[in-house]
């Protein structure tokens, strides 16, 4: 710890960031236009310490948290053993990766019309879209670590008389969770970012508000500290559930440190 | 015959994190090479070979003892000398810039240093590749040539820029047997030509004794000389010398010393460092 | 052939079988009927102006916003890479704003910068540069260290190490970072066209979706997918002819 207070890294970090905020502060004192409307960092930070403290504010964390959650675990259920398909059995790839390499590139939002047209509850929707972008991606990851297994592993499996099924548990299987975990963390940070789209993009109408939906409402309102706090929370969610999934990867995959 | 590129190691030793896991690479290693020597050193992996040319190339610095190249300090506890053009090294897996043709690689040294103008130093560096056989590749990438060629390159480059000292991290380990035997006798072609001091490090006990004046044995890690062998063998050598007399004498007398290092490094189970 | 299975269950889906859920989406027949149509019924179609115009407008807001991250990215990510006084000063800077989604600044932007145009080239920005300045700096750090050893020893100045060494041994990543830029600043744009632009593809598919044509909704994601793709196929073509030497 003592190490750590000591490093130059540290306070250099530090002494970035101060500086971002003098001259955002010196910026406002000169009410540059740029930032008519963008509230000093004293302002902000009382506004941000007084919104933590309502009920309104943790309730929106809640509500986001859980649409982004059930998108997601959906999206992983299907797009890791698709991935995977894709990534062993050429025939299924043939068929049917050409539609999903289509499907791929178009945004998350540009579903959400199409979603709302299709799912009779706002938050399917929201839901639906969310699984859309972690699916694309841990099937992307997922594919691309079934092909990158060193062949020479699978080789070695087969030669010691290894069932195919068995080759594809003890050795694919294993060799591709480093891909698995990276699309998952990938995949986690997309999330958030498609969470606050749908939030916004649907927050007419739609019975909850979560943080997408705040921030919008906040916007319209005029609440513009409120509109930053939204946003930094926004961030530090995908950031600590996206370090979460990263964590638990990583210990999955402990070998890796040694190889 | 150089003049120039003499070291004299004097009691050398290094510890990486002295605080934590303390790890003894080298210790109070003494040697002199004369200048226009060839110094060959042998040993088995981790035991400190590639830790010592690092130091005397300047990538690293020593916890005790002093480096002296020819009369002025090189390197001392605290004191390094950049690296440079006067301790080219040449390295295992070879550093040709890859997005750069070969041309550019060879002359890179001297243009930007200023030694030489353009035009002169790509003069220079065909007539040194067409001395070397590689006539007419001078426009190609890295990426286009056999892994034998690019070493060739690669010490057109060093030599191109004069250097005191030669520095070879095992040059030749990532060539098949094959090809390793040619470019031997084509380095000691080159060596021939300018007779510059060579520090060489291997773990090819064969390749030492063809290639060196002398050859100087370490023991596994930490590092210490064990032996140092006068290869008395006439110059020029060629492949036959292989099966002479006198190499046979050599190699036995060196092969007990590097076996039972050999051994022990196995037994312990030693992880290269650097 | 997977093309075909899925235009067929699309089909049934909708045209033959009736599946209750996909009531509201029409038959692919429509959708093509309506897209290569002279006279489209909604207004939009291969034929009309109108349609090239909205392209026009994502192609300009994405390509400018792209350009810009290029241009900022790139030095940056290879100056936080290069030299470590730097990225100990900026990195933590970056790296809190990087989680926060290009999205949520949309209000902000509006509020920041004037007119239509600004805002929504400023969201797309956001998304290709931070994913610009990590690659940058993944593919410096990625560097050989006995490239940097080599120069040490051929007597390298910092400027030609910069030049000779660093730049162009960071490009295989740059590359790759510029394609996965290029496709967030579609999602990027499309998300910020929906809800601040007029004219563009997003706006065209948001305005469909108001009006309930959907036939045009569906022409313009599938258009998005095309452009989307195509732009991450121009930055790779680019990348495989300046880096030549990468025959192997």
């Amino acid at each position: 710890m003592l190490r750590m207070v000591r490093s130059t890294a540290l306070w250099r970090g530090v002494g970035g960031i101060a500086l971002f905020i003098a001259l955002w502060e010196a910026a406002s004192l000169l009410k540059l236009p740029f930032l008519r409307f963008v509230p000093a960092p004293h302002v902000l930070f009382a506004s941000v310490v007084e919104t933590i403290q309502t009920q309104a504010y943790w309730s929106a964390v809640v509500i986001s948290a859980r649409r982004v959650v059930i998108g997601y675990v959906i999206g992983v259920a299907l797009g890791v053993p698709i991935g995977l398909a894709f990534g062993v059995s050429r025939v299924f790839k043939g068929l049917f990766f050409p539609v999903f390499e289509t499907l791929r590139p178009i945004p998350p939002l540009a579903w959400v019309p199409l979603s709302i047209l299709l799912w009779p509850t706002m938050e399917q929707t929201v839901i639906s879209v969310i699984f859309l972008g972690s699916y694309f991606t841990v099937v992307i990851n997922v594919l691309g670590g079934v092909e990158t297994v060193d062949l020479r592993y699978v080789r070695a499996a087969f030669s010691m008389g290894a069932s195919r099924w068995q080759v594809f548990w003890r050795v694919v299987l294993p060799a591709t969770s480093p891909s698995i975990f990276t699309g998952m963390a990938v995949a986690m940070g997309l999330t958030w970012e498609i969470v606050v789209a749908a939030e916004m993009v649907s927050s007419i109408g739609s019975g909850q508000t979560g943080l997408g939906a705040m921030m919008w409402q906040a916007y319209v309102g005029g609440v513009i500290p409120l509109i930053i706090t939204a946003m930094v929370s926004i961030g530090l969610a995908g950031l600590l559930f996206s370090a979460l999934i990263w964590q638990i990867g990583a210990f999955a995959t402990r070998w890796r440190r040694l190889v | 015959m150089s003049l120039y590129g003499g070291l004299r190691i004097r009691n050398v030793g290094k510890v990486y994190d002295p605080e934590g896991i303390h790890v003894v690479a080298l210790q109070d290693i003494s040697l002199d090479i004369a200048p226009g020597e060839f110094c060959v050193v042998v040993g088995p992996s981790g035991c400190g070979k590639t830790t010592l040319l690092n130091i005397i190339a300047g990538f690293d610095t020593l916890t005790s003892g002093e480096i002296v190249m020819d009369a002025s300090t090189l390197t001392a506890p605290g004191k390094r000398l950049s690296p440079g053009a006067d301790r080219m090294v040449v390295f295992q897996h070879g550093a040709l810039f890859p997005w750069k043709t070969v041309l550019w690689n060879v002359t890179c040294g001297p243009v930007l240093q200023g030694r030489l103008p353009r035009a002169e130093a790509e003069a220079q560096a065909r007539d040194l590749l067409a001395g070397t056989g590689l006539a007419g590749i001078e426009g190609q990438y890295p990426g286009e040539l056999s892994s034998g060629m690019r070493r060739r390159v690669e010490l057109v480059r060093a030599l191109m820029n004069d250097p005191k000292v030669l520095l070879l991290d095992e040059p030749f380990r990532a060539l098949d047997a094959l090809t390793r035997s040619v470019m031997h006798e084509h380095l000691l072609k080159l060596y021939d030509l300018a007779r510059k001091t060579v520090f060489f490090i291997t773990h090819d006990l064969e390749e030492a004794i063809f290639l060196a004046d002398r050859v100087v044995v370490m023991t596994t890690r930490p590092g210490r000389v064990k032996k140092v062998i006068r290869v008395d063998l006439p110059r020029p050598r060629d492949y036959r010398i292989l099966t002479s007399l006198r190499y046979g004498q050599l190699e036995e007398e060196a092969l007990e010393a590097i076996h039972e290092e050999a051994l022990k490094a196995f037994e312990t189970g030693e992880r290269e460092l650097a | 052939m997977g093309f075909a299975i899925f235009l067929a269950a699309w089909h049934l889906a909708t045209a033959v079988l009736k599946v209750p859920i996909f009531q509201k989406i029409p038959p692919p027949a429509v959708v093509l009927r309506e897209w290569f149509n002279p006279e489209p019924f909604f207004g939009v179609s291969v034929y009309t102006s109108l349609y090239y115009s909205h392209i026009a407008y994502s192609v300009y807001r994405a390509y400018t916003a792209f350009a810009l991250a290029v241009l900022l990215g790139v030095p940056l990510g290879i100056l936080i890479g290069w030299n470590r006084t730097f990225k100990e000063y900026a990195f933590p800077l970056v790296e809190i704003f990087r989680p926060i989604p290009p999205l949520s600044w949309v209000p902000l932007a509006i509020l920041m910068l004037p007119g239509t145009e600004p805002p929504v080239i400023f969201v797309t920005f956001i998304a290709a540069f931070f994913a610009t300045v990590l690659n940058t700096l993944l593919g410096v750090q990625s560097i050989d260290r006995s490239y940097f050893r080599a120069a040490q020893c051929l007597g390298f100045a910092r400027r030609d190490i910069l030049l000779h060494v660093v730049i162009p041994g960071a490009m295989p990543h740059v590359f790759t970072g510029l394609q996965i830029a290029m496709g967030l600043s579609w999602v990027a744009l499309v998300a910020g066209e929906m809800i601040a632009g007029k004219r563009g593809l997003g706006y065209m598919i948001y305005d469909a979706y108001s009006m309930v044509q959907i036939p045009t909704i569906i022409m313009g994601m599938l258009t998005l997918g095309f452009l989307g793709f195509f732009s991450s196929a121009l930055v790779r073509v680019l990348g495989r002819r300046l880096m030549a030497w990468r025959s192997y």
